[in-house]
């Protein structure tokens, strides 16, 4: 057993030659699922990466093993009345989580999407031209329009100002649900639910098979089709082994409510930028909390509701 | 023991001693599957990015193309069931050819998988003890033991009954037939667990139904079939070994029955989808029309509908299906009409439009078909080697002691030589 799985780690190691890559040592290729192993031994492999990080991003990196706070479930509510779609929380959590963003495709990854809607509009012309056509009693109409829709959004937009006029915008990303069909799918269980709520993946446990991909119905989880082209001058060195450190090529990511700042008292990066305070974040069993209180006095509903994943995101309008 | 290793140097011996064809065969075959290793190594590389996918649209070519092999391996048992559990004279001459073909499929498949993963590097992840296997969550973990499983499981079969053959022995029935029955059994499985892959995802509407598994089921036993027939087409226009044309009748009739069902099920489900026409229905509307202007499935989706119809229509008219000139043709029709539909037409349009409605496209990058062809050709090697040694034994050309003098081999006792030779 063991001489297989040198053997596969000594082709990984040769075919990875260049600099960043060739200092990952053979501890890190060998070691175990994060979760299975000791304190002592997530310690040990939160400092090795430290190092190779800050050797290749030529600063002092951390990387914080932090685990869940007991009594703390993490909820996030989003006023989608709010929202002017300038899209700061996308480029913040860029900024923040340290993902790639190169210029070929397949080098940019982004984990929030803002979906800009149609207003839409029912015009007065349209009312008699039903179907089908030419045969008789007409049994539909055609005065419908996309708005409402949430599924015809489109996040690619330019607008030289915010909020347009004729849009309404929907902030999309990982829904941190309780009972998520990506960590079903995982064969090696590399991704799973931490007790205080975020799903997380190791990314050195990572096979890159992306069934976990296929398998979530609000499309949040990105492939580092190749590596994550990183600038060192904007790589942000303060990181958490399920979270924001450098990803490697050929895994999985994805959204994980910045556990580097969460777990360590502060709000995600989204949040903190929201110019417009729409995003809020908390603990859903204290009762005060700021998304505890959103939960108790507004209307809210979940995104794909009816596919039990039992989102910890909650839209909500005022 | 002893045996073993005879039966190893003969057999090698054997399968690397060929005409000028053969070898022809074989240095295209190796030409393209260099093509494969240069694709791994580019993967290996620069990663996926050399290839179309993208992080819409995830599953490409690969994915399809092991979808549709572990087709093909489940097809071999439309020779092993009507072998064994119908006694099917003629099937149960040439039982061992069909476990040489699924043999070679599952090794397809897995290679397969080696290109479709981000990190094959870390495969060990998923070997128990070592690393973890998340069962029994999860489906591709399924997948993985039933594939296994049935590789190993014809691996024994076949080359058991070949050492046997080869040691002029006897089959012990007690040891052989229940893995034959539990063989038999398993092949529905391999095809049926690796639908459960893709029609167990909610977030996929296009793939999640319940008519997914028996509409692999009905085209693998359609598609695994045309590449046996065309296989003994060849084997019995280049070897010495007969294949009677009962065998080859059977399977036809097997095909016209489960090509039948597979047009039945692509009918029943555009009507399903497309009377509601629900935003659930737009990866099969995109297949089939296209979305947004964008329509590069389209053509696809066409001409496999249309090969797969002639095909089936070739079958349905008994001169056709028994002309055995023009049988190959429904053959080759039928193959690539299901090879289209099981791949390109049911992986990618699964992913457009997106889970929040994007809609963009997939276009397979020339290192993808490089790769692809190679990995064919590596199968393919694989089988031609498999078959050959399969028939040196048949045939009675490869046996213990090597003297030609020797009684024929064969179940049934009767030489496996063409009538006229």
């Amino acid at each position: 057993m063991l001489g297989m799985s040198s053997l596969m780690g000594a082709a990984a190691l040769m075919t990875e030659s260049d600099d960043a890559k060739a200092n990952i040592t053979w501890a890190e290729t060998f070691q175990k699922n994060y979760r299975l192993m000791t304190p002592e031994e997530k310690a040990e492999a939160a400092a090795r990466l430290a190092l190779r990080y800050s050797a290749q991003y030529k600063k002092n990196v951390t990387v914080s093993t932090t685990e869940a706070a007991p009594g703390v479930l993490m909820g996030y509510a989003l006023n989608i009345r709010k929202c002017i779609g300038c899209r700061r929380c996308v480029h913040a959590c860029v900024e923040e989580n340290n993902q790639t963003r190169g210029t070929r495709a397949g080098e940019k990854i982004e984990w929030i999407q803002v979906l800009r809607m149609e207003r839409g509009e029912f015009a007065k012309e349209k009312m008699d031209q039903g179907y089908p056509e030419g045969l008789g009693i007409q049994v539909g109409g055609n005065a419908y329009t996309p708005a409402g829709q949430v599924l015809e959004g489109q996040y690619h937009y330019d607008p030289k100002a915010v909020p347009e006029k004729d849009a309404t915008y929907m902030p999309i990303a990982c829904m941190q649900c309780e009972k998520p069909p990506c960590v079903k799918v995982c064969p090696v269980r590399t991704t799973y639910r931490e007790a205080d709520g975020p799903v997380v993946i190791d990314y050195n446990w990572c096979i890159g098979c992306r069934m976990c991909m296929g398998a979530c119905p609000y499309w949040a989880r990105r492939i580092n089709l190749t590596t994550p082209v990183l600038p060192k001058e904007d790589m942000n060195p303060v990181t958490h082994y399920l979270g924001n450190r450098p990803r490697m090529r050929g895994v999985v990511e994805k959204c994980h409510w910045c556990l580097q700042r969460t777990r360590a008292g502060r709000y995600p990066a989204c949040v903190e930028v929201c110019p417009v305070g729409a995003r809020k974040f908390g603990n859903l069993l204290d009762p005060e909390s700021e998304v505890s209180l959103v939960l108790a006095r507004k209307n809210v509903f979940r995104l794909k509701a009816e596919l039990n994943t039992f989102p910890k995101f909650f839209y909500f309008y005022d | 023991m002893g045996n073993l290793v005879n039966f190893t140097a003969d057999y090698t011996r054997y399968v690397v001693k060929g005409g000028k064809a053969y070898y022809t065969w074989l240095a295209v075959l190796a030409l393209l599957s260099a093509g494969a290793l240069y694709g791994f190594y580019l993967q290996n590389n620069e990663g996926l990015i050399v290839t179309g996918m993208t992080s819409q649209i995830h599953d490409g070519l690969y994915f399809a193309n092991l979808v549709f092999l572990v087709g093909v391996a489940a097809g071999a048992v439309t020779i092993v069931f009507p072998a064994y559990v119908y006694h099917h004279e003629g099937m149960h001459e040439v039982t061992v050819l069909g476990e040489m073909l699924a043999i070679s499929a599952v090794c397809m498949v897995m290679l397969f998988v080696f290109a479709h993963m981000g990190r094959p590097d870390r495969l060990w992840h998923m070997i128990p003890v070592i690393g973890i296997y998340n069962m029994p969550g999860s489906m591709l973990a399924w997948d993985v033991i039933v594939l296994t499983g049935y590789l190993i499981l014809n691996f024994i079969c076949g080359f058991y009954y070949l050492y046997v053959k080869y040691t002029g022995g006897k089959i012990n029935t007690k040891f052989f037939m229940p893995l034959v029955y539990i063989s038999i059994v398993w092949a529905l499985s391999i095809h049926t667990v690796t639908a459960f892959l893709i029609a167990t995802m909610p977030a996929r509407p296009m793939w999640h139904h319940s008519m997914m598994p028996i509409r692999f089921i009905a085209t693998a036993f359609a598609a695994g079939p045309c590449l046996i027939i065309l296989a003994f087409m060849i084997i019995r226009k280049n070897t010495k070994m007969w294949i009677q044309d009962s065998a080859i009748n059977l399977l036809a009739d097997i095909i016209t029955w489960c090509l039948g069902i597979a047009l039945f099920l692509t009918m029943s489900e555009i009507v399903v989808e497309l009377y509601a026409r629900t935003e659930h229905a737009n990866g099969l509307y995109y297949l089939m029309f296209g979305l947004h202007g964008l329509t590069s499935l389209v053509p696809w989706f066409w001409s496999s509908l249309v090969f797969m119809i002639v095909a089936f229509v070739m079958f349905l008219i008994p001169g056709v299906r028994r002309n055995f000139t023009l049988l190959p043709i429904a053959c080759v029709l039928a193959f690539v009409g299901i090879w289209i539909e099981k791949g390109m037409g049911l992986i990618v349009p699964g992913f457009i439009p997106s889970p929040i409605g994007e809609v963009t496209e997939y276009h397979p990058t020339l290192i993808e078909w490089v790769m692809t062809f190679g990995n064919w050709a590596i199968g393919f090697l694989i089988l031609t080697i498999l078959l050959k040694g399969a028939i040196g034994i048949l045939t009675g050309e490869l046996k213990l002691g090597g003297s030609q003098a020797a009684r024929p081999a064969g179940l049934s006792g009767r030489p496996h030589t063409a009538p006229s030779a």
